[in-house]
């Protein structure tokens, strides 16, 4: 167990996930366990390639897993196929990174955003019409002004508002965010990331956000999972993780942000190199390759995710608190 | 050290497109002195790109470009291409977002470096290897030997965009424009390639030009900012005395907008509502006025020019500017 709450709505239970590659494996998530309570938001943050879209995709079953649970309300998402996992489905939503690239061109706006709700077995033009018109009212967009459009017509903010819009259209309980605003402007990611948030309270949704930048998924997470190399590294409260982080990694990511004040010089003492291969991920922490506290045992032994503060856990031998 | 290296003098570039003449740069002067750094913050569309293609001579075919632009004692606007081929990657580097437009993709990471240095400098072929291994090494790459063999593709994001800078150092240009070049990276790689650009630029003594939509990005790495918007540039400073106290009231949006650090989740964030305005559509008044707040009075209906604040080298151009007093807004 790795926190008190007794009901999560996502509980992610030691989940693998692998690639196949030209004969060799690709590690992207391997046994990551954490939960989601219920009406939160948990931001997924890490580097390129460390395996946070698998980690998504795996939860929606859109990828299955090698072995691990999925347990979604209380029912194992991996264990279900067919017409119980599309009805699940319903419930939990996917939101991509690249806005334009995930809306098919030929469509026009209304019926991408219907999409979802003709595949839910929703008949009667008329309600899919209504609910359409609602939901990108909702986001911020005026219907009889763009569900007869086509993406291409659209700017980047604009295309990840009608991703919100077709997320939301089924009502979903659970939403995975992955990356939505990293393709974005600082000016436009303001006003998709104050979006996201209206909609969570109207819509009373609990959130997976997915994110590289630690003082974007900070400004809209109540806890922060830090992942490297297919593993979490720690998990805990955002400001707390922030105030007092006790994972190497999660420092580097703290201090790898761009602050905008002349007067804080870039300390140039971020480690150079970049994460190793999945494929051969490193013996013992993945990460001590690149971690300034490395020592044989981390070479040897993996370490496990424990507690060390109130809510906060950490997979380190050495940990900084 | 120092002097004007470059300077750009009424810059205007005009495109024809079927919705009518899209002014992408208007009226814009800067200077840029040797050795210094200038970082260029604004916007996606607000024509930052087609600000440094237009210094480097690189224009899409059917865009008009008027106004001067001296580089090193030449107006690059006249000289021939053949001329301009020599100059660019020789004193005038760059570095675009994408590595992948600076590189070629069916070239070995050497072949790309070993030509480009032959192509400028007096080298023999084991002399320009030698160098070659000397600058991977210095953007950071690990068993630079090795690399050379090796082809774009088979390298990591990170890695493509630090031989892209290899490849744009490797004739010590006297200047270098960066065009978002950790736009497409990860934070850590991006803090990473900042840092090697800094180091270089210090070493080198090159100027260098960083543009960006991120103000944090420019903060510690820059000498001077200046901010575009809808084309123009509206506000100009030292890098200091902008972060000290901002005038144009968009400079200020920009930063209000940005994930504070000390700021508790789910506060919300002041973001700019709306979008920059069609530029083919230019507004009568300031471009701004749609979306700012101080909107008053002569803002819908004159265009504020930039001119002077306290000192000399702060400019801006608004009607209402920020007073030095209201520390307090954010
Ligand atoms: N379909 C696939 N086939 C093979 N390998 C894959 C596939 N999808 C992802 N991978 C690999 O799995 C690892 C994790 O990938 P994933 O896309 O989940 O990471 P990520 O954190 O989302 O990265 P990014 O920020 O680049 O999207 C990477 O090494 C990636 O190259
Ligand atoms: N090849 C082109 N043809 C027509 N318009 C263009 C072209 N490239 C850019 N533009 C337009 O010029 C303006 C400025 O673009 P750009 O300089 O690329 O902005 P930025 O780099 O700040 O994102 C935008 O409105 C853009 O749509
Ligand atoms: S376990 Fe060792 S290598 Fe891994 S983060 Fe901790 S100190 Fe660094
Ligand atoms: S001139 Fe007016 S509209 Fe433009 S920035 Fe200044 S106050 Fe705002
Ligand atoms: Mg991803
Ligand atoms: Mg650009």
């Amino acid at each position: 167990m790795l926190l008190p709450s007794p009901d999560p709505l996502l509980k992610v239970d030691n989940l693998v996930v692998e690639y196949s590659v030209g004969g060799k494996t690709v590690h992207a998530v391997s046994g990551v366990s954490l939960e989601v309570e219920r009406g939160e938001t948990l931001g997924l943050v890490g580097e390129s390639g460390c395996g946070k879209s698998t980690l998504g995709r795996a939860v929606l079953q859109l990828r299955r897993a090698e072995s691990g649970k999925v347990l979604f309300d209380g029912h194992d998402l991996t264990a279900m196929q067919g017409e119980a996992l599309r009805r699940m489905r319903q419930r939990v939503q996917l939101i991509f990174q690249d806005p334009i690239a995930s809306l098919n061109p030929r469509r026009r706006i209304g019926d991408i955003v219907a999409e979802p709700l003709v595949i839910a077995g929703v008949k009667d033009p008329a309600e899919r019409r209504q609910r359409v018109h609602d939901v990108l009212s909702a986001v911020g967009l005026d219907p009889t002004l763009v569900a007869g459009r086509l993406p291409h017509e659209f700017s980047g903010g604009q295309c990840q508002r009608v991703c919100i819009a077709r997320a939301l259209v089924l009502n979903p309980e659970f939403v995975v965010c992955d990356e939505p605003v990293s393709a974005l402007d600082v000016s436009i990611r303001a006003q998709i990331l104050n979006l996201l948030e209206e909609m969570k309270t109207r819509y009373g949704l609990t959130l997976l956000f997915i994110a590289h930048d630690l003082a974007v998924v900070k400004a809209v997470s109540d806890r922060v999972a830090v992942m490297y190399l297919g593993r979490l590294c720690e998990v805990g409260p955002s400001e707390q993780l922030f105030a007092r982080p006790a994972h190497p990694y999660t420092a580097l990511l703290i201090e790898a942000i761009p602050v905008p004040d002349p007067d804080m010089k870039p300390t140039e003492s971020v480690p150079t190199g970049e994460p190793p291969s999945p494929i051969a991920p490193p013996s013992g922490c993945r990460f001590r390759t690149r971690c300034p506290r490395a020592d044989t045992r981390c070479a040897s032994e993996v370490p496990e995710l424990h507690p060390l503060a109130p809510g906060q856990l950490v997979a380190c031998h050495h940990p900084l608190i | 050290m120092s002097g004007v290296l470059l300077s750009v003098e009424d810059a205007l570039v005009e495109l024809p497109t079927p919705r009518g003449n899209l002014r992408a740069v208007d009226h814009v002067d800067l200077t840029v002195d040797a050795g210094r750094t200038l970082g260029i913050v604004g916007e996606s569309g607000c024509g930052k790109t087609m600000l440094s293609r237009a210094i480097l001579q690189l224009l899409p075919k059917k865009a008009r470009l008027s106004g001067r632009v001296m580089f090193d004692g030449q107006d690059l606007t006249r000289l021939s291409p053949e001329k301009l081929r020599k100059l660019r990657g020789r004193s005038l580097a760059v570095v675009f977002q994408d590595p992948m437009t600076s590189l070629n993709p069916v070239l070995t990471i050497g072949t790309q470096l070993i030509e480009t240095i032959q192509e400028h400098l007096a080298l023999d072929l084991a002399e320009a290897r030698k160098r070659s291994v000397e600058l991977l090494a210095a953007v950071g790459i690990p068993a630079p030997e090795q690399r050379l063999a090796q082809y774009p593709h088979q390298l990591s994001g990170g890695m493509r965009q630090r031989v892209a800078i290899a490849v744009a150092l490797s004739c010590e240009p006297k200047l270098l424009i960066a065009d978002e070049p950790t736009t497409a990276l990860d934070v850590t790689i991006q803090a990473q390639i900042l840092d090697l650009l800094a180091r270089e630029q210090r070493r080198r003594h090159m100027a260098m030009i960083i543009i960006t939509h991120d103000l944090g990005v420019v903060a510690g790495r820059t000498d001077e900012v200046a901010v575009m918007y809808a084309g123009r540039v509206v506000e100009r400073a030292p890098t200091p005395a902008l972060f000290k106290q901002m005038r144009m009231p968009y400079t200020e949006a920009l930063l209000a907008a940005l994930p504070k650090l000390d700021a508790a989740p789910h506060t919300p964030l002041p973001a700019i509502s709306g979008r920059p305005p069609d530029p083919t559509r230019p507004l009568k008044g300031c471009s701004f006025a749609p979306r700012c707040r101080y909107a008053a009075g002569r803002c819908n209906t004159d265009k504020p020019v930039l001119s002077r604040a306290e000192t000399a080298e702060h400019l801006y151009a608004c009607f209402h500017p920020i007073e030095t007093t209201a520390s307090g807004r954010a």
